[in-house]
């Protein structure tokens, strides 16, 4: 249980299949460098994300949660990243007024050809979540 | 069209039960669901078929025994069906439209009478001072909102002591009570097309009085005031778990919330039925596990799930075992909730529930 190595964040990254994940994808296969903190689950569509696994990672502990989508328009079920834009904005809601960091959740458009966005995100995402620290949940046991 | 009801004897009962008679008497529905005093003075929603039995209605009575929208609900879902009369105070006629939304209510045979309401009593808190008292308990509620005077009245369940949404305005017939002199009158209002098959002869309706406006600005600071207190211990030291550190995960708030709509939750599916190795990764991940597991993420979820159609009837609180807060936390955070999305739930059937709609050009700088 006691951490003597250097804080990594773990990052779980839900990205649809058709741009997202894609783009991961290409990110690995253009042999892009990008921290190795991000699990990554993959899903059909950004609006098959139900909030629900939203709360179970963070508050498991995970340090931050990825949820990427097709841009605005893309969405290959016509309307799946609108909605899930709407879920994400009421979780981070419930999240800020139950007193949590609704900062370690972001939503990120990432197209299937932008692999550098993808490992840049990732990048700038393990960044920010190893400024802000371990997540409270990892040692809350009694959620 | 409104017509004032005369009330003979000083007895408004007697007045609002003979025109429940009447819906019954001139065919306009098949039954009436309506608060109704039972043998023991308690008094409970009954589906009430028999017009003589409608003496013993009580709709004025201050009190909250279940939240009658579900009920409607089941009544009214599917054809056939009995065309209905629902006699609902406005968090019941608010969560009946939210269930309407959610497929889980039909408002096509349905006539919801709504009933301004001055506060309620849980039924044990009823039934006490009921019992020490000799005059009606809701004669004190009503004579104070028309004498404006400030009481506070610590008894009243606290959703109702926070409640700004006293009368439903967009009921098919609405009794205003709040606006009528219970001694003589009692005024009721009804769409034209009812007023109609009623034999009315009424006058054009009127706005909503001051009086009124007066109560809800005092419901209105008492809200804000609770709100302010309970946002302190969520957002400050204490946060979400402590407030409900003693949940015991009865449910019970689930199960008595009027909109809570899925058939089988997710916490009592097999989504949640877990093989015992599970236990023991989660006991090592954070050296120990709470069970049962996953209180937390329930009450989150449920929010998730039910604060955009929260009407604030405070059903859950009286249902918490362990006295939480659970009505206030979920009034809360759902007041922010609906002002992000500018939902107010039950207001019209016609406004979609946010999170099944979007518009393309909201929000456009999310996800950038």
């Amino acid at each position: 249980m006691t951490e003597t190595t250097e804080f990594e964040p773990k990052i779980i990254a839900f990205l649809c299949n058709w741009c997202t994940y894609t783009g991961a994808d290409l990110a690995g296969t253009s042999r892009l460098q990008y921290p190795p903190n991000v699990r990554i689950i993959r899903l059909m569509c950004s609006g098959a994300v139900d909030p629900m696994y939203v709360l179970k990672a963070d508050l498991a502990g995970a340090d931050g949660i990825l949820i990427g989508g097709c841009h605005p328009g893309d969405c290959h079920y016509q309307e799946g990243n609108y909605k899930a834009r709407r879920r994400v904005i009421a979780l981070k809601e419930i999240l800020k007024s139950a007193g949590f960091d609704e900062d370690r959740i972001w939503l990120r458009w990432i197209s299937a050809s932008e692999g550098a966005r993808f490992a840049e995100t990732v990048r700038e995402m393990t960044e920010a979540m190893r400024a802000k620290g371990p997540n409270p949940m990892k040692t809350m046991w009694a959620v | 069209m409104k017509i004032s009801l005369p009330v003979e004897n000083h007895q408004p009962l007697a007045a609002l039960q003979g025109f429940l008679k009447s819906l019954l008497e001139k065919n306009i529905v098949d039954v009436i669901l309506t608060p109704m005093r039972t043998p023991s003075g308690s008094v409970t929603p009954a589906l009430v078929s028999d017009a003589v039995l409608l003496n013993q209605a009580d709709p004025l009575a201050p009190v909250l025994a279940v939240n009658a929208a579900t009920w409607a609900g089941k009544v009214s879902l599917r054809e056939p069906r009995p065309r209905l009369a629902a006699v609902l105070r406005s968090c019941e006629a608010r969560a009946l439209v939210e269930l309407t939304k959610m497929a889980q209510a039909s408002l096509e045979d349905l006539l919801i009478v709504a009933i301004d309401c001055a506060g309620t009593y849980t039924p044990s808190t009823y039934l006490r001072k009921q019992t020490q008292s000799k005059l009606p308990l809701w004669i004190d509620l009503y004579a104070a909102v028309r004498q404006q005077s400030e009481i506070v009245n610590a008894d009243l369940r606290l959703a109702c002591q926070i409640c700004e949404q006293p009368v439903y305005e967009n009921a098919p017939i609405r009794v205003r009570l709040l606006e009528s002199d219970l001694e003589q009158t009692i005024w009721i209002e009804a769409q034209d097309e009812i007023a109609e098959k009623l034999g009315w002869q009424g006058t054009a309706t009127n706005g909503r009085s001051p009086l009124i406006d007066a109560y809800i600005a005092s419901r209105t600071q008492a809200r804000d005031r609770a709100f302010a207190e309970i946002r302190t211990r969520l957002e400050g030291e204490e946060g979400i778990s402590v407030v409900f550190a003693a949940c015991i995960r009865c449910h019970n708030c689930m199960t008595v919330c009027p909109i809570c709509y899925c058939k089988t939750c997710v916490f009592k599916s097999h989504v949640f039925d877990h093989e015992p190795m599970k236990y023991l990764e989660w006991a090592r991940q954070k050296g120990a596990q709470r069970m049962p597991p996953d209180t937390m993420l329930f009450h989150l979820t449920r929010q998730n799930h039910m604060a955009l159609s929260c009407v604030g009837c405070g059903m859950c609180t009286d249902a918490c075992p362990s006295e939480l807060p659970v009505g206030l936390v979920f009034r809360a955070v759902a007041d922010r909730l609906q002002q992000t999305f500018e939902y107010l739930p039950g207001r019209n059937l016609e406004e979609p529930l946010p999170l099944v709609t979007f518009k393309a050009d909201e929000w456009t700088e999310v996800g950038e």
